[in-house]
């Protein structure tokens, strides 16, 4: 029954996208580790760090295309949530250091025992089992969620009020993590990670098996996402998304659909940061710069949002464009392209790569057979 | 007619052998004086400066001056004293001419704590009778300070002869705080001494009155204790005067860089999140017009008044910026407000990255003119010049965009487009002109923003980032399409910041502000001044 409804969500598409994830997970380890590395077919290992990355921010950007596409809820601050799962999980790899710091302290992190505190404060109990620390990556980000939009969507804030305080909020979070004396390392963050669940987070084993565990999660992400949107609770998202008032007349309870979707979103973002901070190998309070949030709304953008592919495929495309801007003597003008990419995208590309791709191919058959014709709505345009 | 002149120049001789000889019995007990300075021990020369002091030679005020300055040397060896003078020319202490050559063991003649008092206080009493007021008012806090009895004569003679209110009541202040700490002074006395200090109500009388000697009388005591605790509650109020003008001048600044915003969002429902970077626009405008002053006209009186010239300048650059971007990206994204978002903040980067290419990532020097650098005092707290001016200047735009809404034809329209944007169409009015010149309008003010803000702020290209969260929040707090509600909304945020800060840091304050608002609108989603009816949902 369970099993019959996931099939049934996933059209042929989706089965496709999915083939080629798990066909990453297995091929970028492998070109990796068993290819030798004389081979031209080699992966270098600094390649697979940098996939990993870029798996976490499609998951990040699915997390968003979510509320986003979906539901219709533009959060400039779902950076926080991506921030707040890997600052949980940098606390675990924080307590794996061990003795092994610069102070060579058993219990407290380096940066406590530079800023003389004299114990460990009660918030990192219990970060040294991976299984608690899992947990708060799904917890911290979600709780927070769940509190924020509770007060947000009952008293029915909406379109840019909500993102202009989503923006607050993780603007507030950055000040209060710059301070050293929240306990989370304050301008430096977490870092000289040593170890995860014993292994060398360094070595390349370790790094092909979270870059896979990475695509893992984005594909469990996706097929959630998938399931939802398909689902009637999907349908009731996507009316919410076009006309709030009235699905709220049809006797719909709009806050609690947009309060489930904005949590599950969340903690799908903590679990992107839990995976990226490992893979980094540091996490500071620069995560929660409001600009970075935005920036990960334009991945969804380009990509075609209320599509999910689009969300992983936006996310991939701009990111690359940033290492390959960034690492040569085009840097300079990044800050051009990223921002002409907001304009351009918004101005002339509304529906994004995917969303674009998608409406040429129903018009094509719609062409092909007139009588099926069917309204296509743009997603997100209506508001 | 000889005699007489033989007789006069006699005259002349006996009197210059008298002054010469008075002169000469003033030189050999300042040069006796001077002689202490070269043992290089802290009594001895304690000794000296007491010597110096008594001797009354016009130089005694120099060496001393110079002592404290640690610019005063000796030469054991052949004898002599010279000081040196700011451009560190050697003198001969006991001429005053300059020394030919400097003595190859020059040493300076040490101080200590002790030292350094005991020449502040000689100091003091030296100057009390000073010419200039400003040199005796600062004796007058000197003595005040050291409490030294031995002032006492000088400070009477003083306060008989002194007519500047200011500096009389200085002067008698420092006698009330000498006359504390005698014990040999009368009681009605130091009654009268506690009530004059209680006066002055700073911290300096509070630490007088605390440390009071313990043979002090009962009663003088009890008044004592009485007057702290008025000195202390007086101080309070004056902090919360202090920390209201901190937030006055927070909130003007909030106040000037959220109305442009305020206006753009309030007609046109859109957010512009390039709204900071016309603030650094208006900021890299007075400095492009600084500069050319300083290149074309360095010497012209006319550089003082670079800011008058730059406002207007600001405005209508920034203000034609603003309707290439409106009639270039926004116009065609009506209807769709988090779009409009996305874009602008594009075109924000985009803005800052050029600005970074054609003047680099570094601070721009913008300097302050005359007229606004400088501070007064009001009471116990200090009041510069440039955040005053903010304050006015920011009340001036505002009154005038008020009077510009009320009264002209374009205010109208923008009010009526606020309003109803349907029902305005219809009547006439041509809307998409309106948002034009509202956003051309919006900009422009954000300009003037820059220009007062290049006054207080590092000029830099990140300049408008650190004003657009503020500003978002004042406008979110205060309403939509209201401007008396972002001047609640300013000035309530930046006074609630400045007095939360005192408890809870710089940081701390500005996150439970933060958290403020953002429980603040969960009571009142549409802000403090929220326009009502069918207008809301429209």
């Amino acid at each position: 029954m369970m099993t019959s409804f996931v099939a049934r969500s996933l059209d042929r598409g989706a089965l496709a996208f999915l083939a080629i994830l798990a066909g990453l997970a297995v091929l970028v380890p492998a070109l990796n580790l068993l290819v030798p590395e004389t081979s031209a077919l080699h992966l270098p290992t600094y390649l697979v760090a940098l996939f990993g990355k870029y798996t976490c921010y499609a998951l990040l950007a699915l997390s968003i295309d979510l509320i986003w596409g979906y539901c219709g809820i533009l959060s400039l601050g779902h950076g926080a949530f991506f921030a707040l799962g890997g600052y949980a999980m940098g606390m675990y790899l924080m307590r794996q250091i061990g003795p092994r710091g610069v102070y060579a302290n058993p219990i407290l992190p380096d940066f406590m025992v530079f800023l003389n505190w004299p114990e460990l404060p009660v918030y990192w109990y219990g970060f040294q089992y991976f299984a608690y620390a899992a947990l708060m990556v799904l917890l911290v980000p979600g709780i927070l969620a769940f509190v924020f939009g509770w007060f947000a969507f009952r008293s029915r804030v909406t379109g840019v009020y909500l993102s202009i305080i989503t923006q607050a909020l993780t603007y507030a979070l950055l000040l209060g993590f710059f301070r050293n004396n929240f306990g989370f390392g304050g301008n430096n963050g977490l870092t000289d990670f040593k170890d995860i669940l014993g292994f060398n987070v360094q070595a390349p084993g370790t790094r092909a098996a979270l870059f896979a565990l990475s695509v893992a999660a984005l594909m469990l992400g996706f097929v959630i996402c998938r399931v939802i949107v398909a689902s009637k609770f999907g349908k009731v998202l996507i009316a919410i998304r076009d006309a709030e008032s009235r699905t709220r007349f049809l006797g719909y309870r709009v806050e609690s659909y947009k309060l489930f979707i904005f949590t599950l979103s969340a903690c799908m973002a903590g679990v992107a940061g839990a995976l990226y901070v490992p893979q980094v190998g540091i996490i500071n309070p620069s995560e929660f710069a409001p600009a970075n949030s935005i920036e990960a709304v334009i991945w969804v953008a380009v990509g075609g949002r209320g599509t999910l592919t689009g969300a992983v495929i936006g996310a991939v495309l701009v990111n690359y464009g940033k290492t390959y801007f960034t690492s040569g003597a085009l840097a300079p003008y990044w800050l051009f392209l990223l921002g002409s990419l907001f304009v351009v995208v918004t101005l002339a590309l509304p529906r994004g790569v995917v969303g674009t791709f998608r409406h040429w191919k129903t018009e094509r058959r719609e062409r092909a057979t007139p009588q099926r014709a069917a309204p296509v709505a743009v997603p997100g345009a209506a508001e | 007619m000889r005699t007489f002149c033989e007789r006069l120049l006699a005259l002349v001789f006996a009197l210059s052998v008298v002054c010469v000889a008075a002169n000469a019995a003033r030189a050999d007990a300042y040069e006796d004086a001077l002689a202490h300075f070269l043992t290089d021990s802290f009594d001895d020369t304690i000794e000296g400066i007491n010597a110096v002091a008594a001797s009354g030679h016009p130089l005694a005020e120099k060496v001393l001056g110079a002592l404290q300055a640690r610019r005063l040397m000796f030469s054991a060896e052949q004898k002599r004293v010279f000081f040196k003078d700011d451009a560190d020319n050697l003198f001969d202490a006991a001429a005053g001419s300059p020394a030919a050559s400097a003595p190859s063991d020059l040493a300076q003649v040490r101080l200590n704590n002790r030292v350094r008092n005991i020449i502040a206080a000689i100091l003091g009493n030296l100057t009390l009778l000073s010419p200039d007021p400003n040199r005796r008012f600062d004796a007058a806090q000197a003595v005040f300070k050291s409490r030294d009895a031995t002032a006492l004569p000088t400070l009477e003679q003083a306060i008989a002869k002194e007519t500047i209110a200011r500096v009389k009541r200085a002067l008698s202040e420092a006698r009330a705080a000498i006359i504390l700490y005698t014990e040999t002074s009368a009681e009605s006395d130091k009654i009268g001494a506690v009530a004059l200090i209680r006066d002055r109500g700073d911290n300096e009388a509070l630490a007088l009155l605390r440390g009071l000697p313990t043979s002090t009388p009962p009663a003088v005591k009890q008044l004592a204790a009485d007057a702290i605790t008025g000195i202390e509650s007086s101080m309070a109020a004056w902090e919360t005067v202090r920390n209201a003008w901190f937030g006055i001048s927070l909130g003007s600044v909030l106040l000037l860089a959220a109305i442009g915003l305020a206006i753009t969002f309030g007609v046109m429902g859109v957010i512009n999140m390039a709204h900071g970077e016309m603030v650094m626009l208006g900021a890299y405008t007075t400095f492009i017009v600084q500069q050319t002053m300083r290149a074309y006209a360095p010497d012209s009186a006319l550089l003082d008044y670079s800011l008058v010239i730059a406002v207007p300048l600001a405005f209508l650059i920034t203000g034609f910026v603003g309707i290439l971007i409106e009639r270039g990206i926004i116009r065609f994204l009506y209807g769709r407000p988090l779009d409009t978002l996305l874009a602008t903040w594009g075109l924000s980067l985009v803005l800052q990255q050029a600005v970074r290419t054609a003047f680099g990532p570094t601070n721009k020097d913008v300097s302050s003119p005359s007229w606004m650098s400088g501070s007064f005092d009001l009471g116990h707290i200090s009041i510069t010049y440039n955040r005053l001016w903010i304050v006015l200047f920011t009340l001036t735009v505002f009154v005038l965009l008020l009077a510009l809404l009320r009264y002209t034809r374009l205010g109208l329209e923008m009010r009526a487009v606020t309003q109803n944007r349907a029902m305005a169409a219809s009547m006439g009015i041509r809307t998409g002109r309106i948002d034009a010149m509202t956003f051309g309008l919006g900009s422009g003010i954000a300009g003037i923003a820059g220009v007062a803000l290049s006054q207080i702020d590092n000029v830099s290209p990140n300049l408008g980032q650190g004003y657009i969260i503020d500003s978002f929040m004042v406008v979110v707090f205060g309403g939509v399409g209201n401007l008396w509600g972002t001047l609640v909304g300013a000035f309530t945020l930046g006074v609630a910041n400045k007095f939360l800060e005192p408890f809870a840091g710089a940081v701390l304050g500005k996150i439970a502000i933060l958290v403020l608002i953002i429980l603040f609108i969960q009571k009142r989603p549409r802000g403090l001044f929220a326009l009502k009816g069918r207008a809301v949902e429209a």
